[in-house]
């Protein structure tokens, strides 16, 4: 690794080491840490908006025409209303015209609705209706594994857990009887289903940690005591201690703040 | 019961602590576990495996920095074996941080399995509307790739115009992305989608796969450890199951004590 790019690792490193420190409690470096991850973020997507965006959809679909035309001479010169609609937006920022920016959002909305409403409708409820419709899987009951979501047995489990759960949700009728027995066993669908979701997230969080300690392990310790490397004299180890040091620092000025407090004697009150 | 009690009222931060040090050493111990293959994720890999060399594929890399550790496993097992099978792989990268994801995951991959790099991927930036005018041509929001390079003059996408000249769009998410591959991408344009996901969002995405509106899932960490498995290519998923084994087994740990605290604790004040 080069040492330039070392240097990055290195600050990566810092980074993450601060991001973690957060769960000690917040901190200077931590703040630090979160304030440049949001100021990045931005700055990164606005450059991808700029070039990713306007001036491949844009400036380059204009490009034939004339500045002093204004494009009117392109052979695409129908890309100046989207482009004057965008401009327009920017009248939010004057109390007096901020009226205009309405035209855009109408228009974006519009035609957001007009594209989402059957979509959303064919695909989110009605593709999900015909699957609860389709009949069981007799010929193949049991299925080839453990769960198989096409096996018969499945089938039923997800029709009397979907038809329960939306049992649950209906409150005009008392949930007593069969229909409170039907409703609690919508409840206990629910549960397994947040069970489900909170088992995932666990791993997710933990999928999180492990990505840093490899980072941290192999790309930062292993690479600062790559002896192999042809620059490993140009302070490798240096820099590494570094960041070790900060935190060091840090904990131990931590673990005296505590000593200190706890050592105090107790303020008397009037 | 005393001891029950100061369970109970234990400061966070020793739990953290506590995980993080099985975390750590979890990570150097050396030990690997079997990976069970579940079907959703066996069906992506049988579907790339079928098909013949040349063929196109489409993988959408939406996720940032952030969803990282979970999805940048699965794009490099996917791609890998994408590579290795001779597959032409157009991609994409909607979410705000995506298209960095992208170029390094492509030039990562091309570098490792030795294939020329330069016109192996077409990165964009976009939205709902851009899967929309995808589906009439990818040249309507994206004349040129994320490089600069007009999509003409890219020998694979010569003859690609919109979804029906790829084989399968694969979507590797960690946002809200995916409802929109479904609704405005699947449900328009009818073409096989399989999803790679957060194990958050993982649970949430499985009526889709009942309704078989999305062929396979591979759900976090796991998913991506059951597709290097497949591959027979270990990475950074399978190297991390063993910590989430661990993780797993504390946070069990930690939930049957507090329960058995609770318990107790209500049983106290009866």
């Amino acid at each position: 690794m080069e040492f330039g790019t070392f240097l990055w690792t290195c600050f990566g490193a810092f980074l993450t080491l601060a991001v973690f420190s957060f769960l000690y409690k917040d901190n200077p470096m931590y703040k630090f840490a979160e304030h440049l991850f949001v100021g990045v973020s931005a700055g990164y997507f606005v450059i991808i908006l700029w070039h990713n965006g306007l001036v491949t959809n844009l400036y380059q679909r204009l490009a034939d025409g004339h500045f002093y035309f204004l494009w009117l001479d392109s052979s695409k010169w129908w890309y100046i209303f989207p482009g004057l609609l965008g401009i327009l937006m920017f009248t939010r920022f004057s109390n007096k015209w901020s009226w205009v920016s309405r035209w855009p959002i109408a228009f974006y909305i519009g035609i957001a609705t007009g594209l989402a409403i059957p979509l959303e409708m064919a695909n989110r409820v009605n593709r999900q209706l015909y699957a609860m419709m389709e009949p069981i899987n007799w010929s193949n009951f049991m299925g080839t594994g453990w769960l198989d979501l096409t096996a018969g047995f499945s089938e039923i489990i997800i029709f009397v857990g979907t038809v329960s759960a939306l049992v649950y949700f209906y409150f005009s009728k008392a949930h007593t009887g069969v229909f409170g027995a039907t409703a609690k066993l919508g409840i206990w669908t629910l549960m397994i289903g947040f069970g489900a979701s909170f088992g995932f997230t666990v791993m997710a969080r933990i999928s999180l940690f492990i990505n840093r300690i490899q980072f941290l392990d192999k790309d930062w310790g292993k690479n600062s005591f790559d002896t192999t490397n042809e620059h490993f004299h140009a302070g490798y180890q240096f820099v590494f201690w570094l960041v070790v040091l900060i935190f060091v620092v840090y904990i131990v000025s931590e673990i005296r703040k505590h000593l200190a407090k706890k050592n105090q004697p107790p303020t008397q009150t009037a | 019961m005393q001891l029950l009690e100061r369970f109970m009222k234990l400061d966070r931060r020793w739990v953290y602590l506590f995980l993080v040090t099985v975390c750590v050493i979890a990570y150097y111990a050396d030990f690997s576990l079997p990976t069970i293959v579940e079907k959703e994720t066996r069906s992506i890999y049988e579907f790339l495996d079928s098909l013949p060399p040349g063929e196109r594929i489409f993988v959408a890399i939406d996720y940032d920095p952030s969803n990282q550790a979970e999805l940048h496993p699965m794009t490099y097992a996917l791609m890998e074996h994408a590579f290795r099978k001779k597959l032409r792989v157009i991609f994409t990268a909607l979410s705000q941080n995506g298209p960095g994801m992208a170029d390094q995951a492509i030039k990562d991959i091309t570098d490792s399995v030795k294939v020329e790099r330069t016109y192996n991927g077409v990165t964009f930036a976009g939205r709902e509307i851009v899967i929309t005018a995808m589906g009439q041509d990818f040249r309507i929001p994206f004349p040129a790739d994320y490089y600069g390079v007009p999509l003409d003059s890219i020998p694979m996408m010569k003859d690609a115009h919109n979804y029906d000249d790829i084989a399968i769009l694969v979507d590797i998410s960690g946002g809200n992305i995916t409802d929109a591959w479904i609704s405005y991408g699947q449900g328009k344009f009818d073409f096989p989608l399989a999803l790679g996901l957060t194990g958050v969002m993982t649970a949430q995405y499985y009526p889709f796969l009942q309704s078989k509106q999305v062929m396979g899932i591979m759900g976090g960490l796991l998913g991506a450890a059951q597709y290097e498995d497949m591959t027979d290519n270990p990475g950074l998923a399978k190297d991390g199951m063993r910590v989430q084994l661990m993780a797993h087994l504390v946070i069990i740990l930690f939930i049957i004590i507090g329960n058995i605290g609770y318990f107790a604790a209500r049983k106290k004040h009866k």
